[in-house]
């Protein structure tokens, strides 16, 4: 009886993370199954659709951690685990920097959408403290994705960055709101989406390189049609 | 396995938690605090399930607590004019209940009365529906206490969107502590509350303080399942199926695990009949409801 298995009794949980909720498999079974349902009915729910992220991720994010771990600056990041935050971000830095820089886009997009990076949802079910950070980065990279995809945050543009995150991640989420994301717009918007916008996103998707392999914080002044190129997005329709 | 570990949950002594204030230790679902942070706990727990409070009930229970508020209503057979204390009656079920009751048994008396007035005048009779018309409850009151701000909130809420406005009464109050003078009321209620009180024993002695002698105490609760197979169905259900209805229904995981954890930590039937005795209730006595996963508690002051 060591001291660490005292600790554990006492706490009953095997908390991995601060915020981590061990659960069984069944439990995570249940989970994505309910997550699911409540998402497609309730879109505003946006803690369900977290969730079906972390209890489906199972096998894309192993995938993806790899990918971070082979590659310099995806490697870099995971040493660093840098934070997209209010807080960690100097916002007046960023508002200076000249039109079509990456920073400045960024805000532009914040502000013309009126959201912010810090009402993404920590991570509770996956049971691996990187993988938790892996599925962090990439909650707080997707503002980054809508500024580099030129994409609003209405339904149609989240469908969209959908679409093409489920090409990058393989995510089953991504591929879940891809795919069931479109039964709730109108027939006019359903058709630039096919005709255009997804098969677009596809390509860019599948052409770019991982777009978790890019260290943001420290490409604020690149362009972002420079930085478009150098990760292989084709120019928005 | 993990999943055997959330399963098989033993009852823990209870250990000093290391820097904690000074206090009596006591237990939090399986976590060990002290008798302050236990209150400040379970309040935030109930702020915070408000809200969904009876469309997780629903879900929980699959409707069947509905079943239970009735059996315990039906074994109270409230008459006319019956003052009923309801504690720890947040979104006000047990209240609702009482009120239906007494009217529908307000209103046969008064069907009965009806028939035996063939003979009067007509001008009689209207005097008669009149008098009548305004005591449909017959004097019945039903009141409604609770510690949590945010229930008492949703149970207003409730009954205005339902139609409930005679008869009832909402006051803030803690279980342990109510404010209301002794030898006031006819039948004192806590329906799955008492499980959140921090010191039962106090709320026993508040309940009957405050009852008329003759006055009856009723309590509904979870209980413990004897039957080991119904138990074990009854373990996985809770651990498994009832933190993720929170976290899917509420978003909130936490309070729901509270919940379960709750239910386990509590006196079994025969424990919690002592303590009602203890408190100076006689001919108690308890049911035990769908094989003891609930119970109804029963006490007379004399």
């Amino acid at each position: 009886r060591g001291g660490e298995e005292e600790e554990e009794e006492e706490e009953g949980w095997h908390q991995l993370y601060p915020g981590h909720i061990p659960t069984s498999p069944l439990q995570k079974a249940l989970l994505a199954a309910g997550s699911a349902v409540m998402a497609l009915y309730d879109p505003y729910r946006h803690d369900m659709v977290a969730v079906l992220g972390e209890t489906t991720g199972c096998l894309a994010l192993p995938n993806l951690r790899d990918k971070m771990k082979n590659h310099p600056e995806g490697y870099h990041i995971l040493q660093e685990r840098p934070r997209i935050r209010l807080s960690t971000l100097d916002m007046a830095r960023l508002q200076g920097l000249p039109d079509g820089s990456l920073g400045r886009e960024y805000i532009r997009f914040l502000e013309d959408n009126k959201v912010s990076p810090d009402t993404r949802m920590p991570p509770k079910f996956v049971d691996d403290e990187e993988l938790a950070y892996v599925i962090q980065r990439y909650r707080e990279v997707h503002d980054l994705m809508h500024t580099l995809l030129g994409m609003p945050t209405n339904m149609l543009g989240e469908v969209v960055v959908k679409w093409f995150e489920a090409v990058q991640t393989g995510l089953p989420m991504c591929v879940l709101g891809a795919a069931f994301g479109p039964l709730r717009l109108s027939t006019r918007k359903l058709q630039v989406l096919a005709t255009e916008l997804v098969p677009w996103a596809i390509r860019s998707g599948l052409n770019a390189s991982c777009v978790l392999n890019v260290y943001y914080e420290q490409r604020w002044e690149q362009p972002v049609e420079s930085l478009r190129e150098e990760l292989g997005i084709f120019p928005p329709p | 396995c993990r999943c055997r570990a959330l399963l098989s949950r033993p009852a823990r002594r209870l250990r000093a938690r290391r820097g904690l204030a000074a206090g009596p230790e006591m237990h939090f679902g399986f976590q060990t605090v002290t008798e302050e942070e236990r209150r400040e706990k379970i309040y935030q727990v109930f702020e915070s399930v408000a809200k969904k409070y009876d469309v997780m009930n629903d879900s929980m229970t699959l409707g069947i607590h509905r079943v239970w508020k009735d059996i315990l209503m039906h074994k109270m057979n409230p008459s006319p004019g019956t003052l009923l204390l309801d504690v720890a009656g947040g979104t006000g079920d047990i209240a609702f209940r009482f009120i239906n009751y007494v009217r529908s048994v307000r209103e046969r008396q008064l069907q009965r009365k009806l028939k035996h007035h063939q003979n009067l005048s007509w001008q009689e009779i209207f005097e008669s529906y009149q008098k009548d018309k305004f005591n449909s409850l017959g004097d019945s009151q039903a009141v409604v206490c609770d510690i949590n701000r945010e229930m008492l909130k949703v149970g207003k809420q409730k009954a205005q969107h339902l139609g409930y406005s005679e008869g009832l009464s909402w006051v803030l109050g803690n279980a342990e502590e109510l404010p209301f003078d002794n030898d006031k009321f006819d039948v004192y209620t806590i329906a799955f509350g008492i499980r959140n009180v921090t010191r039962i024993d106090l709320a026993l002695q508040e309940a009957y303080r405050v009852l008329k002698p003759g006055g009856r105490f009723l309590c509904l609760e979870f209980s413990h399942v004897s039957n080991p197979l119904l138990s074990r169905l009854y373990d996985l259900y809770s651990f498994q199926v009832i933190p993720v209805l929170g976290e899917v229904i509420a978003g909130d995981w936490k309070s729901y695990q509270y919940l379960v954890e709750s239910i386990r930590r509590f006196p079994p039937q025969e424990e919690l009949k002592t303590m009602i005795e203890d408190a100076g209730f006689f001919k108690v006595d308890y049911e035990n409801l769908n094989f003891g996963i609930v119970a109804i508690h029963s006490g007379f002051k004399l």
